[in-house]
């Protein structure tokens, strides 16, 4: 799984260079993710600009990762969703889940 | 004519070992072959998303399903494109799973199970599983309007 992890102001924003997720990269990023909220980072961003395609798996790790966070009172949002990929999030009403963000800038109030 | 022995206007076959690394390429398959559909006036870009998808958790449910003896380590995919309809044939010789008893997701507290074959199941317009000692063999169809 390529990412990029960059702090921004308060923010850790993982970016995935991929194209797809998928069940055979999904585990990466599960690990990835658990491993920033366990170092102690509380707000974490996970960036999909990247992103054109998203199966079931890619989903439940980021519903994994956003359940993770919040358990220890942090917080997992999601930017940069592509048409198809926001489609699979309303789809299986995962949009009323997460927060949403169309890009980076605006969730660290960088616009 | 709909029987099981209509001419096809694309026939592909594809048999990958029952690995996740060629989700993508058989998806991808998939998604180019909505791309070349003569004649459909739908969301083309939507319907190749939405194969790719079908075909990635069709696989990915037979490599999930797949230990067991008998099982070969390897899965055939058939995609079929007719005049008014697409199919997709998954056909693996893992141990199975019932269609029937497995859990829907509670969209409402959602955990994650049950999604793959949600989404199968929207996506595509008929779903069928079959057990057999021959194998078993996911069917999915999607009309071409």
């Amino acid at each position: 799984m390529n990412t990029d992890l960059e702090e921004i102001v308060n923010f850790s924003v993982l970016r995935v260079n991929e194209k797809r997720i998928d069940a055979h990269n999904s585990p990466a990023l599960k690990d990835q993710i658990l491993e920033l909220i366990e170092s102690g980072n509380k707000r974490i961003v996970v960036d999909m600009s990247a992103v054109r395609f998203v199966d079931s798996s890619g989903l439940g790790v980021l519903l994994s990762g956003y359940r993770n966070a919040a358990s220890c009172q942090g917080e997992l949002v999601l930017s940069g969703l592509q048409p198809q990929v926001k489609s699979m999030f309303e789809l299986t009403r995962l949009h009323r889940v997460f927060k949403i963000y169309p890009s980076i800038d605006e969730v660290t109030g960088q616009h | 004519m709909n029987g099981p022995n209509r001419q096809s206007e694309v026939s592909i076959d594809v048999v990958i070992p029952n690995q996740t690394r060629y989700l993508d390429l058989v998806g991808e398959i998939g998604e180019r072959v909505c791309s070349e559909i003569k004649d459909y006036s739908g969301d083309r870009v939507a319907l190749g998303y939405n194969l790719n998808l079908a075909i990635t958790e069709a696989i990915s449910n037979a490599i999930k399903y797949a230990s067991g003896p008998g099982s070969d380590k390897i899965i055939k995919v058939s995609i079929r494109v007719f005049e008014h309809e697409l199919s997709v044939t998954v056909r693996d010789k893992g141990q199975g799973f019932d269609l029937e008893s497995l859990p829907l997701p509670d969209l409402d507290n959602p955990t994650g199970a049950g999604l793959g074959l949600f989404l199968i199941r929207n996506i595509m317009d008929q779903v069928d599983y079959r057990r057999a000692p021959s194998g078993n063999v996911l069917e999915m169809r999607k009309g071409l309007r």
